[in-house]
């Protein structure tokens, strides 16, 4: 047992400074990266994905060195990771673990539904109301229809 | 409300409706009144609207506003090319206030946070029409003597008619109980639904148009349009089905008015229009005094 942890340890490695996002889907790693806008920073990151997880089955994980997030942006990714855990690492110590919530407003990064939509015919930041967090309904502060969770994509 | 934007229905306070209504009826005893003399209405219709646009020009007229801008997109700068925000913040360099409707859902809100001067919406694609709104809840208003505790029928396509959302979204204000009837195809999307859920009003849903001309005091009729319909032969099986001929109104109450917000094409037959409980075309005129009042409220002269 130990030995399987250990070796488990050794697979994504521990960072000094930063965040980890862990309990990620494994199918949704990478629209995590294109909401937090990880593909566009300079960064150290180490990506895991399809790793065992006794809860979750599979899971993926992201440490991102050296990089600390507003609340708001982490809890954008709530949309594909419901159930992610975002620890927050100061001198190789955990100062900060807690899952990710389900924001009341959601800005820019989410696309909406209606292909009729201003925000999707002119260069304009899109603005939604989450008015259902379980079932994940978005309303468009422009257009006002409703985003609903299996219409979610991202801009 | 002054200087204020209307953009959707849901903008306006129950307080607002009142005002708005109020001043509507004192320009209907004296729609002529040079009051805005000294102000620029533009009025942007990036799509053609025939109705709307005369009845908020003919406003605008009547009170003595000036008037700048275009009837359809084609003979604007947005053919070059020219972002709506770039058209919005140039105009609004030119008036006092915008008129606007444009075939994109959001586009009004869009303008209202662009523009310097408030933006009065017009219709944005399927989504809002709030004068038109205003108008029906005006009418409705004058035929019934209160907008409380009514029984209001909607027919027709209740799912992409956006008057029907709009006005129904308002009525949850006044303690409606609301009488949907439409093809299952065309029912009241979920969207508009939850605002009457919000509220704890009575809804009842019908596919049947005729038992439900007695209970109710409106009846707003609404053309189905046949490219609504993605299997033709659905639209052959309902298309005859949400008629009002002048018999089905013998059992109806006294004090029924049948609204609808034009144009018709054959969901009401003729020979309604010498009912005295067709509304349909007094309807339309009352929009004239609704848009005075907004107008006059918006830029602070009433």
């Amino acid at each position: 047992m130990a030995k399987q942890e250990k070796r488990k340890e050794l697979k994504v490695s521990a960072i000094e400074n930063g965040t980890v996002i862990d309990h990620i889907p494994a199918e949704s790693v990478f629209q995590v990266i294109s909401i937090l806008g990880l593909d566009r920073i300079p960064n150290q990151i180490m990506v895991g994905t399809n790793l065992e997880s006794k809860k979750y089955g599979k899971k993926g994980i992201i440490k991102v060195s050296k990089k600390f997030f507003e609340k708001e942006d982490l809890n954008k990714i709530a949309l594909v990771a419901p159930i992610a855990t975002i620890i927050v690492i100061k001198d190789f110590t955990v100062v900060y673990k807690e899952k990710v919530e389900v924001p009341d407003f959601i800005d820019k990064v989410v696309k909406c539904i209606n292909p009729n939509c201003i925000t999707n015919h002119e260069n304009i930041p899109t603005k939604f109301t989450v008015i259902d967090k379980e079932d994940l309904k978005l309303h468009c502060h422009y257009c006002e229809k409703i985003t609903k969770k299996e219409n979610i994509s991202f801009k | 409300m002054k200087n204020k934007s209307l953009i959707s229905i849901t903008d306006i306070t129950k307080e607002d409706y009142k005002t708005i209504l109020d001043l509507a009826e004192k320009f209907e005893k004296k729609p002529k009144q040079k009051i805005l003399e000294n102000y620029v209405v533009a009025s942007l219709f990036f799509e053609p609207s025939t109705r709307t646009r005369l009845s908020f020009e003919s406003a605008a007229s009547q009170l003595g506003a000036k008037i700048v801008g275009f009837t359809d997109a084609s003979s604007s700068s947005v053919k070059k090319g020219e972002t709506l925000k770039d058209t919005i913040m140039m105009v609004s360099n030119y008036a006092d206030i915008i008129v606007m409707r444009h075939p994109k859902e959001g586009s009004s809100r869009y303008a209202s946070e662009v523009a310097s001067v408030p933006v009065l919406n017009a219709g944005d694609g399927a989504n809002q029409h709030p004068t038109q709104c205003l108008l029906d809840l005006y009418s409705i208003r004058k035929t019934q003597g209160t907008l409380d505790n009514l029984h209001v029928a909607f027919v027709g396509d209740l799912k992409y008619g956006r008057t029907v959302h709009s006005l129904v979204t308002a009525l949850t204000n006044f303690n409606t109980t609301f009488h949907l009837v439409s093809p299952v195809e065309l029912k009241l999307p979920s969207s508009v639904k939850r605002y009457i859920k919000e509220k704890n009003l009575d809804y009842f849903q019908y596919t049947e148009l005729d038992e439900v001309i007695p209970k109710v005091d409106i009846l707003y009729m609404t053309r189905i349009q046949q490219e609504r319909f993605s299997d033709p032969f659905e639209y052959e099986k309902v298309k005859n089905s949400y008629v009002l001929k002048n018999s089905m109104l013998d059992d109806s109450k006294p004090n029924l008015r049948v609204l609808h917000p034009l144009p018709r094409v054959n969901e009401i037959t003729e020979d309604v229009d010498s009912n005295p409980k067709a509304y349909y075309f007094t309807q339309a005129l009352n929009g004239v005094y609704v848009r005075q009042a907004l107008l006059a409220l918006t830029l602070g002269v009433k």
